[in-house]
């Protein structure tokens, strides 16, 4: 599903630097990326999206290079094939659940708002406990509800590969587990990769995979 | 539409901001329209009863207070000027003199006294009932007869100008005996009768035994301290011919006289005969007069219009400072909105879209209040002037 090979990227000179040599995630992969902050886990997640640019190498997902397209293009991939969570639900606090869930399809016109998307956008909410909470809003939900609203949004365009950054990051620890097991369920059900940023060691024994940073932070160019 | 759709549930869910905003806006753009429409319309009412009024004749004194007690009766009470100067010009053969004697009211209407040559020159029609026809009869304006609830076989009592009455004269009754259409002039508001009731209401005339007493009013209902106190005048079939003038009507007052001069030559002439200025009397172009009122005015509203546009700017800018804070409200939206894949222009349009919308709402309220002042504008003129007076 993704593919990297010679990565390299840094914030201006004397700015931070990352280096990824190679780094695979196979289809319907789980993998946890640790490392200590500042180590550029969130930076690689916001390359393999093409939120950012790579100053060198390649990113392929799902077949695409995703470093040789245009803005535009990449804004297209990314909101048709890659579904993101965050660490702070980044729900929108005036829509309901249902439209925070739908959101994808109102801001992306590659994206189509039909029956079949709103009854799936449904049956998500239903599979992760939510089903009959979709007409309250962030403000009328728990924290646990609202990153399982976050999570229907991730999966409801049905893309291949979920970003996860921290997305148990601000729940308690009862909650970090059954999140990161209905994540994972759901995308196993859409046969969705996951590649989750976490700092949660506890949670590590769930992933198929653990990709310390660590190895890949490069020292500042001077 | 997606923009819209989030931008309309953006400002429903932050509905009390959002209803604070619009309204800020729609006032921004209301006002100053509504208040131009006003000024114009009021211009167009001051400036159009003055050009059709084409000389007035009264006693030397303030030529506005003469102007607004005669054009639309206020409550300015020029000295009077005798009847003798009404004979002068018929006899002159130069205009038609109209009388006008504007001293009284009734249920805060002014009672104009005046000829039947006035509802020609106005181009008054009667709604319903008559014309002036008998010593004490009534037609009232169409805004009288709506806000008093009167019509036609209804009566009006003039108001007592004194409270003891020491002098003997009472309040006149006056059967109401039509009603005008609207105009949309001060004539709306006024009360008409023949320039000799405004003599009786004066008690320059009077009849005998005609006067209704505490007891005919009660009449078993109401109780009154004595009996004997009389209330008012009525004039009926049976004391009318009683009614009579002391002296001289040549001596007798009118507060105006509007004179329509036969032909510009006329009108020049009859100038040139009030020119004296130790003369009593004064002839005065009532255009000129409104005109430089009208001007006046404009004057003062150059500097409101300053006022205006500096209050603009500061709740444009409020409102601008509203809109970009709202933006960095929602700065997370568009970082997410970015990271699941918004292009550049959607998060433009969502942007925009609320403040379109906003614009949007605020410019139908302004645009309805605007077209409900332009449609009303010559009502409202015609009420504002009546309420100044």
């Amino acid at each position: 599903m993704v593919h990297i090979e010679n990565l390299t990227f840094g914030y201006g000179a004397g700015g931070f630097r990352l280096r990824v040599p190679e780094f695979t995630l196979a289809e319907g992969e789980r993998v946890a990326v640790v490392g200590p902050s500042g180590s550029g886990k969130t930076t690689l997640l916001n390359l393999i999206a093409g939120i950012l640019t790579p100053e060198a190498g390649r990113i392929d997902v799902a077949g695409t290079e995703v470093s040789g397209l245009s803005d535009a293009r990449r804004r297209r991939f990314r909101a048709s094939r890659i579904g993101f969570v965050f660490q702070d639900f980044a729900l929108l606090d005036y829509l309901s659940a249902r439209q925070n869930i739908c959101y994808p399809y109102r801001i992306t016109p590659a994206l189509t708002l039909d029956k079949e998307a709103r009854e799936r956008a449904e049956s998500l909410a239903a599979a992760c406990g939510i089903g009959d909470k979709l007409d309250r809003h962030p403000s009328e939900l728990s924290q646990g509800e609202q990153q399982r609203v976050a999570i229907c949004r991730a999966l409801v365009t049905q893309p291949g590969l979920i970003l996860s950054d921290e997305a148990t990051g601000n729940l308690d620890p009862d909650s970090k587990a059954r999140i990161l097991d209905l994540l994972f369920e759901q995308a196993a059900l859409a046969g969705a990769a996951v590649l989750a940023v976490t700092h949660d060691h506890e949670l590590l024994p769930r992933f198929e995979r653990v990709l310390d940073f660590a190895q890949f932070r490069a020292a500042p160019e001077t | 539409m997606n923009a819209l759709y989030l931008a309309f549930s953006y400002l429903r869910y932050h509905w009390g901001r959002s209803l604070v905003l619009v309204l800020v806006a729609a006032l921004i753009m209301f006002v100053p329209v509504a208040t131009q429409t006003l000024l114009s319309t009021s211009e167009r009412a001051l400036v159009a009863r003055g050009e059709a009024t084409p000389l007035l004749l009264g006693s030397r004194g303030s030529q506005l207070d003469l102007t607004m007690a005669a054009l639309y009766f206020s409550e300015e009470r020029p000295d009077p000027v005798a009847m003798r100067q009404v004979e002068t010009v018929w006899d002159s053969g130069l205009g038609v003199p109209i009388p006008l004697h504007t001293a009284f009211s009734s249920s805060g209407f002014r009672i104009v006294g005046t000829t039947l040559d006035y509802f020609d020159f106005r181009d008054l029609s009667l709604e319903s009932g008559r014309g002036l026809s008998l010593l004490g009869d009534a037609v009232i304006g169409a805004q009288v007869a709506e806000k008093l609830g009167k019509g036609v076989g209804d009566t009006l009592v003039s108001a007592p100008e004194n409270l003891f009455d020491l002098d003997g004269v009472y309040p006149l009754e006056m059967p109401v005996v039509g009603v005008l259409a609207p105009t949309n002039t001060p004539d709306d508001q006024a009360i008409f009768v023949d320039i000799k009731t405004a003599w009786v209401i004066q008690g320059i005339g009077h009849g005998h035994e005609n006067v209704v007493t505490a007891a005919d009013v009660a009449a078993g209902t109401a109780a009154l301290a004595e009996a004997a106190v009389v209330q008012y005048q009525r004039i009926t079939e049976d004391n009318i011919e009683s009614f009579h003038f002391h002296g001289s009507q040549d001596d007798f007052p009118a507060s105006a006289v509007i004179i329509v001069p036969g032909d510009i030559r006329s009108g020049t002439i009859l100038k040139g005969r009030y020119l004296d200025s130790e003369s009593p009397t004064q002839l005065v172009e009532p255009a000129g007069v409104i005109q430089g009122l009208v001007d006046r005015i404009f004057r003062i509203k150059s500097l409101l219009d300053v006022v205006t546009a500096i209050i603009a700017v500061a709740a444009v800018a409020a409102v601008g400072l509203a809109v970009f804070l709202s933006y960095r409200l929602r700065a997370r939206e568009i970082t997410t909105a970015v990271k699941l894949g918004a292009q550049k222009g959607m998060v433009l349009r969502l942007l925009a879209a609320e403040t379109v919308t906003l614009l949007c709402i605020a410019g139908s309220i302004a645009a309805t209040g605007a077209a409900v002042v332009s449609r009303n504008a010559e009502a409202w003129v015609g009420w504002l002037l009546a309420l100044g007076a």
